[in-house]
């Protein structure tokens, strides 16, 4: 057998110090010098502490092998720098914001805590006399880190272990996130025309068109301009013409049907918090008088009908979606080596059990079911979810994802998740607790989740998209650094509320946080290159002349034959309503009985049949495959730190950049061709030289980029023990059924 | 004559009758047989009857016949000879009205018809119509379903089973025993061997331009690979089979070893399947030898010709470190093996090597674990608990091995050191770590023409038993000794393609053609066990090969994003997390399962080499108007031109 770790033997720097023993460590010590290394400090970053030498496990081997350096801990980030001069590789994926041994405080998901060979979980708020020997993070993407404190001077080590521990473990308060410091100092703010048409739906203007693209015919309400009649609803939001105006400020916005977006039938689909419909007690009868107008409103909007769907009833809790995701990360946490080949046996087991692709299937088969009403019925929907700021965000934002081509380019994406989820109201605070609140009853990776549903849109249906996979795992990871508005509030309301407290100077108005959308804060704009899509192409024709409209109007496409009228007894889910709430809540009790969710399970395969059966239009609706085969793991967010699985030159980045290359090419011609066109004195030059990229790339491309390259195979270790192979059938020769004549 | 056509005639008003019910949706790669049909049949009927109203068929046969013929071109190569595009040497056998029980789209009511080559279902009521075009040779087995009293709708008739994952069921009136003569005729033509008939390689009359017998040629091939050098050296000791009956005629060995070693180390190998040369890596030497497992027996024999034997392999490259033998059992089966005769090189005779066993099952354990998974994906894919039963079936663990096996295979040749693989007789396991581990390390079997070669070398010339394996026209279907160990194979190269897109100049199309024709009994490629049987029939005469078909119409077969790079190791990963099942091959009957005609990738990618083309065209063409003022300033932009593409390199749209 080929021995263990032999790979990265051969290509180790002088620096890298094999199997260190203390005494060799005082050596190294004084020839360390000691250099004074710093992070480059963000504006308004300030150190906490320090400490050196310590030891950073190159993370591949058991083998003790690592690099020294120093450990900083910051109001940002932990981050290491090593004592190794940095390789000068022109890094295009360079992130501005942190480096690749750097961890933003918020990034922080679990501290682990080695004693003496014993893993031990870190807490916050613990007795914290005893530090450890060596320190493992692991990351919210998925890296992981291991430092060993030994080599440290005690005061140092002990120091920067509570320091860690307290500003990435211990509750604090929202304004000590980075991006109050950062914003404060930073000078440029981020500039609104940079954003690339990105609709930020912080103005009436911004709904009023968006109900103008899709050609809704609701109103807009801007009533809550101050937040006075809730805080949990944005400034300016979009409510059936039907609903009066003094039902608007009953519950505190609860029951309200909020508009999302119109399908060009002319139903539409809405969203509400719902009310607390089943109590016994004196408010539930103006609750189902209050609801039963609301649902009246909406079914005004087009053709009478409605379908209401609460979604909490079928769908998995974001108490589940926590769960099924602590549960799956923990196969791409990976420590070391023979970790990953002993958990690489039971795989697929493995990952049936976390659940976790069976509720992505889920998501997504309940956005179906959403679209066959819209698309086939041409019914209004209306989904309820007691806060309609979760699950209500996933299914909304991914129905008008698959239905309205606008959503799938980059601006329209961002414009998407601008309307469902920033002023949508999704509480991205405590979801993602970043304050880590001890109570983690709320905390559950919803956004993400949207996320994974529409990489597997993007995996399925990749021409339908224009931005790329890599944009995906890049804007998972950005949730995770406190810079960015976007990702930090519960509400628009508090972010409001906050941006004028902390603002130092009141006259000056409130503090200005970037958003994410800002991507040149992040990354060069040859790196945001990588988020296009080279197989996404533009519509033709017709599309053109409505893209000088600025914002392209979403496809019109071939409806089936409408039944808005008939009712549809084959719906399970969905609960008919007419006029009447009493009705409504019987046919939900009846449907229980009457239709097993089988039926309607039935019903969705061959909406998804029928659909599949047309020829595929990129430009118009794409729909899910949910078999089984279908569903996959998200490859690049997930693999691209673990070293055992990188394909060295190979994976499905080496056809997207071949791709990409001709792509380029092909534009630089065309620029070329206009330019001779236009230009007289054009000079000859032969521009179209085959651009091949001689790098050859890895499949965690661009990710994991200044990994050490081995050219050295991956090679299982301990295959045998584990196929479970029994019976007879193994023992047996080969030519067992022939007379063996050779004995 | 009369006969014949009144039976036309029945066969054409119910097709016509069918046909004018849906026509306004048409379809073209639905009615283009009928069509044809229609044509051909037409034009002897007309003589014969005025009764049918020729001027609508004429209007109708017209305007479909000229939009369809445009649409499929491919269909015209073939003959269309009544209702079935027959190949040439094709013949029709009989036909039925029958109903097929679709597992998707449920009874459909249509006729089949038999030939000599295939089965080909037309389903009269559907649109588009739904057709089966199963060649013979992939059928494994037929059965009777149900009784002439059975009750039930469709519960009389015919259950077939495919090897190529998936069964068909079809049900027939129950009078009137209406299911023996099809029975009988299926079960002759599907067995042709088991009834003394000849395959239909045999009989085939297709011709291509290019022979593709000719695609492989040992000598050839050893020259490529700089051999017979000073160390091996070719051996015709095997002219006439007498060495060893189910290896080639052509044989390296090395050079220090004389004729009379050879012959006795054949004594001491199971089938006399010695040690011999597959593939020596061009800059360090390292040998990948195959040979059968030695005959230890219980007694635990040695054999000091066969031990100086390996340690000669050893030597050839001139290192001194130790040889590496691979066995590609796993250790039990080794040891179970002296029981019978067998077993491995063991420590104390074999000083100089080192043994490393790469636990890879035998042919029963993988028969069953793909039986397993055609368990999960035909009819319906496994919907609640997919990916627990996709582990449970074994297969892609057994993939997982195999490759793993071949990259230390490689992986040992890269760094200098020559490796002996076995199994037990070394025609099975043994071939799928040779040829993977050459397919990993030599670029040439990764273009088109070189995998014929490695096929055609390490499987059909070294005697991987396809007959048996695959059991060609035979009836036997629960041979113990069929197994899909090529099929696993063909799955191990699909995997390297997959996470090396780039790196093969062949395509997804040219596996699952290589595949089809594994069964289809139409070439004479994969026939027969071995070289010395497959000259007893005069294969290389009397039958077409594979290649010929492949090689006429290379476009088909050619990967788009092939970037040719010599002398690069291929390592693919051999883990779970990178494996994936095979879907568009074991699930491609499952019409859920979106059938692309060409991956949306692979279409951009064309669309965009065109546009270049067209681009590069005008740009030439607007210099070549205006060039001569230019001229003179052309070298200062050019030369600063390079620093400028790059930037401009990842621009988005």
């Amino acid at each position: 057998m080929l021995s263990l770790g032999s790979g990265g033997g051969k290509s180790a720097k002088p620096s890298f110090v094999s199997y260190v023993t203390p005494e060799e460590i005082k050596l190294t010590e004084k020839e360390l010098s000691r250099k004074e290394s710093h992070p480059d400090l963000l504006p308004g970053e300030v150190v906490f502490c320090s400490a050196s030498p310590i030891l950073k496990y190159t993370q591949d081997d058991l083998s003790q092998r690592g690099v020294f350096g120093t450990l900083f801990c910051t109001n940002f980030r932990i981050s290491f720098i090593s004592d190794e001069d940095p390789l000068d590789e022109a890094q295009l994926f360079k992130n501005k914001l942190y480096g690749e041994n750097d961890i933003p405080l918020t990034c922080v998901d679990h501290i682990y805590g080695g004693y003496d060979e014993k893993k031990k979980l870190i807490t916050g708020g613990q007795v914290r006399n005893k530090y450890p020997s060596k320190i493992i993070i692991h990351c919210k993407d998925l890296r992981v880190f291991q430092f060993a404190l030994t080599y440290a001077k005690e005061e140092e080590a002990k120091k920067i272990f509570q320091g860690i521990i307290h500003h990435s473990l211990e509750p604090k308060s929202l304004k000590c996130i980075f991006a109050f410091s950062y914003c404060e100092k930073a000078t440029s703010v981020s500039d609104i025309q940079k954003i690339q048409r990105t609709v930020m739906f912080d103005t009436v203007e911004d709904w009023t068109q968006e109900m103008k693209r899709t050609k809704g015919n609701c109103k807009v309400v801007s009533a809550n301009e101050d937040f006075s009649l809730s805080p949990k609803l944005p400034q300016f939001f979009i409510i059936p013409t039907a609903v009066l105006h003094e039902d608007l400020t009953k519950f505190q916005g609860k029951g309200l049907p909020i508009w999302c977006w119109s399908h060009h039938s002319g139903c539409a689909l809405f969203k509400t918090a719902s009310l607390p419909l089943m109590q016994e007690d004196g408010f539930s009868q103006t609750y189902k008088i209050y609801m039963e107008r609301m649902l009246n409103a909406v079914a005004q909007t087009h053709l009478y009908s409605v379908k209401t769907e609460e979604l909490s009833d079928t769908l998995p809790t974001i108490q589940d979606i926590q769960q099924s995701y602590s549960r799956f990360k923990q196969f791409f946490l990976i420590d070391n080596t023979t970790e990953f080949w002993l958990s690489d046996v039971k795989w697929f087991s493995s990952l049936e059990s976390s659940g976790w692709l069976d509720i992505i299937r889920q998501y997504l088969n309940k956005a179906v079911e959403v679209i066959e009403c819209l698309e086939k019925e041409n019914t209004n929907v209306l989904i309820m979810e007691e806060d309609g700021s979760d699950l209500c965000c996933v299914i909304s934002s991914l129905v008008q994802l698959m239905l309205d081509p606008y959503f799938r380019t980059l601006a329209g994406f961002q414009s998407l998740v601008q309307k469902e989820w920033v002023t949508g109201g999704h509480s991205f605070l405590d979801r993602c607790n970043h304050l880590h609140q001890k109570d983690k009853e709320s905390q559950s990776p919803v956004f993400l989740l949207f996320l994974e549903c529409v990489w597997q849109l993007l995996q399925q249906h990749g021409p339908a998209f224009q931005f790329s996979e890599t944009y995906l795992t890049v804007l998972s990871d950005s949730v995770h650094v406190s810079i960015f508005s976007t990702f930090l509030f519960n509400s628009p309301h508090q972010r409001a509320n906050i941006m004028k407290a902390e603002s130092p100077q009141a006259q000056r108005g409130p503090l200005n946080c970037p958003t994410v959308w800002d991507w040149s804060l992040q990354f060069e704009r040859k790196a945001q290159d990588l988020f296009t899509n080279p197989l996404y192409t533009e519509k033709t024709k017709q599309d053109k002349s409505l893209r000088k409209t600025y914002r392209p109007k979403h496809q019109r496409q071939l409806s089936l034959p409408s039944s808005a009228f008939k009712s549809t007894p084959k719906k399970g889910f969905f609960k008919e309503e007419t006029d009447s709430l009493k009705k409504m809540l019987r046919v939900k009790r009846i449907s229980r009985w009457l239709h097993s969710p089988d039926s309607a399970q039935a019903s969705t395969q061959e909406f998804y049949e029928a659909w599949q059966r047309k020829p595929l239009d990129y430009h118009g609706l794409v729909l899910p495959c949910l078999d089984g085969p279908a569903m996959r793991v998200w490859m690049q967010r997930y693999l691209r730190w673990i070293h055992e699985v990188q394909i060295f030159g190979g994976g499905a980045i080496t056809v997207t950049s071949k791709l990409a290359d001709l792509v380029g090419e092909v534009q630089e011609l065309r620029r070329e061709l206009e330019r001779q066109a236009c230009q007289a004195d054009s000079n000859p030059r032969r521009a179209a030289v085959l651009s091949k990229s001689s790098v050859r790339l890895s499949s965690a491309f661009p990710f994991a980029h200044s990994r050490v390259w081995s050219f050295k195979p991956a090679i299982p270790t301990s295959l045998l023990k584990s196929l479970m192979i029994t019976g007879s059938l193994a023992d047996q020769d080969d030519e067992d059924t022939e007379a063996v004549g050779v004995v | 004559m009369i006969e014949r056509v009144l039976e036309q005639e029945e066969v054409i008003t119910q097709v016509l009758a069918a046909d004018n019910k849906i026509n306004r949706h048409l379809v073209p790669t639905w009615h283009i047989d009928v069509l044809k049909s229609v044509d051909k049949a037409l034009s002897p009927l007309l003589e014969f009857t005025d009764a049918l109203s020729v001027q609508n068929t004429k209007k109708i046969r017209n305007r479909r016949l000229n939009r369809c013929f445009r649409a499929s071109r491919e269909s015209l190569k073939m003959e269309p000879l009544a209702d079935v595009p027959l190949l040439p040497g094709e013949e029709r056998v009989i036909d039925k009205d029958i109903i097929y029980m679709c597992p998707f789209s449920g009874a459909l009511k249509g006729k089949v018809f038999i030939t000599n080559y295939r089965l080909f279902f037309k389903s009269a009521d559907m649109d588009p119509a739904v057709t089966l075009n199963v060649p013979l040779g992939a059928i494994n087995r037929v059965e009777k379903m149900g009784g002439a009293s059975s009750r039930g709708e469709n519960s009389y008739g015919l259950d077939i089973t495919c090897k190529d994952v998936r069964n068909l069921r079809f049900a027939l009136k129950q009078e009137g025993h209406s299911r023996r003569d099809i029975f009988e005729i299926l079960f002759r033509y599907a067995f042709p061997l088991s009834h003394g008939l000849p395959l239909f390689a045999f009989l085939s009359q297709e011709k291509f331009e290019e022979n593709g017998w000719n695609s492989y040629s040992p000598m050839q091939e050893f020259r490529r690979q700089g051999l017979p050098n000073d160390k091996w050296r070719i051996t015709f000791l095997n002219q006439s089979y007498e060495l060893c009956d189910t290896y080639p005629t052509i044989l390296m060995v090395p050079y220090k070893a004389t004729e009379e070693d050879l012959r006795k180390v054949a004594t001491f190998r199971s089938r006399c399947r010695i040690p011999v040369l597959s593939w020596i890596h061009p800059d360090n030497l390292a040998a990948i030898t195959r040979c059968s497992q030695p005959l230890v027996g219980m007694s635990g024999k040695r054999n000091k010709d066969d031990e100086r034997y390996l340690d000669i392999i050893r030597e050839t490259n001139g290192t001194t470190s130790k040889l590496t033998i691979f066995d590609a059992r796993p250790n039990v089966n080794a040891v179970a093996n002296k029981a019978t005769g067998g077993g491995y090189e063991g420590d104390d005779a074999y000083q100089n090597a080192e043994l490393v066993f790469l636990d890879i099952h035998n042919i029963h354990v993988m028969r069953e674990s793909l039986k397993k998974l055609k368990d999960i994906v035909y009819p319906n894919v496994e919907e609640s608990h997919w990916l627990s039963s996709l582990e449970s079936t074994h297969w892609l663990e057994h993939i997982k091995l195999v490759l793993s096996g071949a990259i230390q295979v490689a992986d040992k040749i890269s760094s200098g050191n020559s490796v002996v693989v076995h199994c037990s007789d070394g025609w099975d396991r043994t071939a799928q770590l040779t040829s993977l581990a050459m397919l990993m390390l030599d670029s040439y079997y990764r273009t088109l023409r070189g995998f014929q070669v490695l096929l055609e070398k390490e499987w059909i010339s070294f005697g991987h038993k396809f007959a048996s394996r695959i059991g060609h026209g035979d009836k036997n279907h629960a041979d113990a000794d069929r197994s899909p160990i090529f099929v696993q194979f063909i799955d191990c190269v699909w995997q390297m393609t997959k996470q090396f897109p780039t790196a093969f100049e062949f395509n997804e199309h040219l596996l699952v053609t290589v595949l089809d024709h594994l069964y289809s009994c139409r070439y004479g490629t994969f026939l027969y066990n071995c070289e010395s049987v497959r000259d007893a029939n005069e294969v290389r005469t009397k039958t077409i090969s594979l290649w010929s078909l492949i090689n006429s119409d290379q476009t088909s077969y050619i990967n788009p994003f092939y970037a040719a790079e010599s002398s690069r190791v291929l390592y693919p990963v051999a883990s779970m997390r990178h494996l994936e099942l095979w879907v568009t091959y074991y699930i491609r009957w499952n019409p859920r399962i979106r059938q692309q005609q060409q991956s949306p990738v692979e279409q951009r990618y064309k669309e965009l080499l065109a546009l270049r083309d067209q681009y590069l065209k005008k740009l030439e063409e607007l210099q070549l108007s205006d060039s001569t003022p230019h001229l003179a300033n052309s070298t200062a932009p050019s030369s600063a031109s390079p620093t400028q593409r790059v930037t401009h390199l990842h621009t988005p749209f």
